[in-house]
């Protein structure tokens, strides 16, 4: 363990703590744009710098260490000075397009921006000009607003072990890129749209559907078993998009199904009313029903040859809409019937890994008290 | 899972077996990788050539069916070597006697004989295995469903007791549960033979708990699983059936068969938030809420139950399944109302003490692991730290079988089948997200270069695959996944639906199909399918 000052209040950390680590713990707040702490420190924002009192120069504290009787200044007028002028410098070579930028509002370098009040900028001349080509459907790349922060690079790297980007060209022209700059094609993880500071990455799905008065609700990831802990952004009675918080059990990590799998939940194919057969059995031979045009396919190789169908099944032609009294009726008429003529052994029931356990408890119970049988499994082996 | 997910970052080996976790499990996937970059490493078993091999010390390629005889390879290498955990055998275990003695047989070479990896890397992952500290053992349907998916997973047991790993912190055996809820709904009791909380149907004190509670008296027949109910319905056995959120003609094996017997019951119904596969056989089908349209809990692989929260109101007349289920009671003079969803919880929590002390108040923010007894029980991050529940745990001697169906001159290769990373089961909720769906589309079957050649295929061709029950036609993905002889099929897409080929053999203890491993034959087909 060692022990410091910082802004004059004593701390005690783990050895190997950077100066950074240590404010946080004091809660004094030091802005960075590049540091993020589950991944390595990568130093380059230099908006994190910091005075360590007998050291003739700042020193960035997320790659410095904390030593035993350090006294570290976070804020004084050189520092705040060095604070802005390097902002001024980011917002030099960045488009002023705040007013219809997804992040606005949730970005960290407007943010500071406002906290140090730059509206004027020192320093003009040349800009970035990127061309937006991604044909992928997920992720958003606009590297006009990227600041070469590398959380991106870092998480892709060091967090999800797939090292689909990095930074290309040196100077002026450095950028962040998928290999010879092709369009991204990766796992769609989306933990690059996460951890980005501003509006450079974002989600397709969500672009232009709002940014501001959404209801968060937090609950549970519906795809696998890891559990994810998830909050859905509402908008009237809309999921526009999901999110993961970083204190969650799943560290707020999520892949392509849990961040970018949410549009089924107001596909257009939901089963809307109660629907009693009309037609006899043998007529659906499991045709596919081409309704939709066949979508564009994304991936290398054009992997839509051979069956690109959107199926949608059209109940109507073989069901009748009824009112949930009727379809009730319907069902217990039946079932009784059954199990007079035939005993409860001779009804099953299949529930649900989706549906929750109180659901799951309910059904089985119908199952043991309603029917009589112990009839009833789900899914737990396939 | 007797571990938690947290856990897994601090394993010093980690042994995964039959798990394609980083596709499969992506969350999960990613504290391996953690735990691999803060020292740990990897052993992964697997037919395919599977995104974790990069992270991996060692790769065990065994053919698929083979993990028992490979287990056991391994752990005769581990009771040669003395690498066993004399005390915990003798303390906490029984039966380890006539289980060295069935180790015996199987020497590396015997080993590599059967599973097709080399002897040195059997030794190599015994010795990795049997000198950890904190391992942990992860598994998933490549071990269970086969027809001796029991067996293996006896194996796995067998192999952590003679080490004495489990019942410490990021030390245990750990299989992955493939739904958001399939824990929840096994523990709740909807499996034929158990109540909820694991407690026998057939067990007469248990059954007059259960009826005591619920007022009304209760069979004491243990019911059927979902692969006998199949059978008993085209057997005529079973009449009608109540299937609730699930899509068995493309999950079942051998669709075919499934969709006969479906066809052949007098009444079906359907409860689903989508007009599945399923539905459309269908006598009556109701529309449900999904889960953003819901209050409740889910209990991950973990055991943790977290709550699910209402965010959006369901589309047009679609009800939460709890109230559809209250509501049909009513019409059998059964009351189930409650007042909120709570109370079933509770409920639930009076009939099985491991949840008791759970309540919504004490998960509003983190989730509780199960047991936890009492409102003041922190819950349980792993299991057995004081011991086993029945005692001594028992090894068991498992005997390599073959699979039920193997590769002949008739069906010459070997199928195995699974998800990917982008869709999910019968993808009735993915196929219908468009941008998952563009990038990935459609169906393909991981053929290895050298059979693509000897087939004379290329990657985009089309092919004809048969097995004993069916023919599908798919698109080639040549691939250095899988390895030569052996190809795989994802589930998720209807119209090249894997299960149309898969062998309806179970294992005779769980009743698991084997859609692991089945036989079939590759013909190039020359006009593009329809």
């Amino acid at each position: 363990m060692v022990t410091l000052k910082i802004d004059g209040q004593k701390v005690t950390v783990r050895k190997l703590s950077t100066i950074l680590d240590a404010a946080r713990k004091l809660d004094i707040p030091i802005p960075t744009l590049c540091h993020h702490p589950e991944l390595s420190s990568f130093g380059g924002c230099r908006l994190c710098l910091v005075e360590i009192n007998g050291s003739p120069k700042p020193v960035a504290s997320c790659t410095t260490f904390a030593r035993n009787g350090m006294d570290v200044t976070t804020t004084s007028p050189r520092l705040e000075k060095l604070r802005k002028t390097t902002l001024e410098l980011i917002l030099s070579d960045h488009p002023k397009d705040c007013m219809v930028c997804e992040r606005a509002g949730d970005c960290k370098l407007q943010e500071l921006a406002y906290f140090y009040g730059i509206r004027e900028n020192r320093f003009g001349g040349e800009q970035r000009v990127y061309e937006k080509k991604d044909s992928n459907p997920f992720i958003a790349r606009d590297m006009e607003k990227c600041i070469l922060c590398g959380q991106c690079v870092r998480i892709c790297d060091e967090i999800q072990g797939v090292g689909a980007i990095d930074f290309a060209y040196r100077g002026l022209r450095t950028k962040i890129c998928p290999p010879f700059e092709n369009d991204l094609n990766c796992e769609f993880c989306g933990q690059c749209v996460a951890v980005c500071p501003t509006g450079a990455l974002t989600g397709k799905m969500w672009d232009q559907k709002g940014r501001q008065n959404f209801k968060e609700v937090d609950t549970v990831c519906p795809y696998c078993g890891c559990g994810c802990n998830i909050t859905l952004h509402i908008w009237r009675n809309e999921v526009r998009r999901v999110s993961s918080k970083e204190e969650t059990l799943n560290e707020g990590w999520l892949c392509a199904k849990g961040r970018f799998g949410y549009g089924f939940i107001h596909s257009p194919d939901r089963l809307k009313k109660p629907l009693i057969r009309t037609a006899p059995k043998d007529i659906p031979a499991f045709t596919l029903h081409q309704t939709k045009p066949p979508l564009p396919p994304f991936t290398k190789g054009g992997h839509g040859g051979i069956n690109n169908s959107s199926f949608i099944l059209h109940p109507s032609s073989l069901f009748k809409e009824v009112s949930w009294e009727e379809a009730f009726d319907y069902i217990a008429n039946r079932l009784k019937q059954i199990k007079e003529n035939y005993g409860p052994d001779a009804i099953g029931g299949l529930s649900s890994a989706r549906c929750t356990s109180e659901e799951n408890y309910l059904f089985q119970k119908f199952f043991r008290v309603v029917i009589g049988t112990n009839n009833i499994d789900h899914c737990a082996r396939y | 899972m007797t571990n938690s997910i947290p856990e897994i970052e601090n394993h010093d080996i980690i042994f995964v077996i039959g798990s394609n976790t980083t596709e499969t499990h992506p969350i999960i996937g990613l504290k391996m990788k953690k735990a691999v970059r803060r020292g740990a490493e990897l052993i992964v078993a697997d037919p395919r050539k599977i995104d974790l091999v990069r992270f991996s010390r060692v790769w065990l390629q065994h053919r698929p069916g083979t993990d028992a005889a490979l287990l056991n390879s391994i752990m005769h290498v581990i009771v040669k070597e003395d690498l066993i955990d004399k005390k915990f055998i003798m303390e906490r275990t029984e039966g380890f006697a006539s289980f060295k003695e069935s180790l015996l047989a199987y020497t590396p070479e015997e080993g590599e004989r059967i599973t097709g990896v080399s002897r040195e890397d059997i030794i190599k992952a015994a010795f990795l295995y049997g000198n950890a500290v904190r391992p942990g053992i992860y598994y998933t349907m490549g071990i269970t469903q086969h027809t001796h998916g029991t067996e293996n997973v006896y194996a796995i047991a067998n192999l952590a007791l003679m080490t004495g790993n489990l019942g410490r912190e990021s030390t245990g055996v750990n299989p992955l549960r493939g739904q958001n809820n399939v824990q929840g709904a096994t523990d709740m009791g909807c499996i034929p033979d158990f109540y909820l909380g694991y407690q026998k149907v057939t067990m007469p004190g248990i059954r007059q708990k259960f009826e005591k509670a619920w007022g009304i008296h209760l069979s004491d027949t243990p019911g059927l699983t979902a692969t006998e109910m199949t059978r008993a319905a085209l057997e005529g056995k079973i009449k009608a059936l109540y299937i609730m959120g699930e899509n068995p003609v493309l999950s079942d094996p051998d669709m075919n068969h499934t969709i006969q017997a479906l066809k052949k019951l007098d009444f079906l119904v359907v409860q689903d938030i989508f007009p599945t596969e399923t539905a459309e056989l269908a006598d009556v089908i109701l529309p449900a809420a999904c889960f953003a349209e819901k209050d409740g809990t889910f209990t991950n692989t973990a055991r943790m139950v977290q709550r699910v929260r209402k965010a959006v109101e369901p589309p047009g007349d679609a009800k939460e399944d709890s109230l559809i289920i209250v509501e049909l009671s009513k019409r059998f003079g059964v009351d189930m109302t409650y007042d909120i969803i709570e109370d079933v919880f509770r409920e639930a929590g009076k009939l099985w003490p491991a949840l008791a002390g759970i309540n919504y108040r004490r998960i509003a923010k983190n989730g509780l692991q199960w047991p936890c007894p009492t409102h003041d029980h922190p819950g349980t991050p792993y299991l057995f730290k004081g011991g086993f529940p029945r005692g001594k745990a028992t090894f068991t001697p498992v005997q390599f079988r073959p699979s039920d169906e193997l590769p002949d001159h008739e069906y010459p290769f070997l199928l195995s089948t699974g998800r990917h990373l982008f869709h999910y089961h019968t993808g009735s909720m993915t196929r219908r997200v468009d941008p998952i769906n563009r990038v990935s589309p459609c169906a393909y079957i991981e053929i290895h270069p050298e059979d693509a050649q000897t087939l004379n295929v290329r990657e985009g061709d089309a092919v004809r695959v048969s097995s004993r029950r069916g023919t599908i036609e798919i698109m080639v993905l040549v691939s250095g996944r899988p390895a030569k002889g052996v190809v795989f099929i994802p589930f998720h897409y209807r119209e090249a639906a894997a299960n149309v080929l898969t062998n309806t053999a179970l294992d005779p203890i769980s009743k698991i199909p084997e859609l692991k491993a089945c036989a079939v034959r590759i013909e190039r087909v020359e006009t593009s399918p329809k």
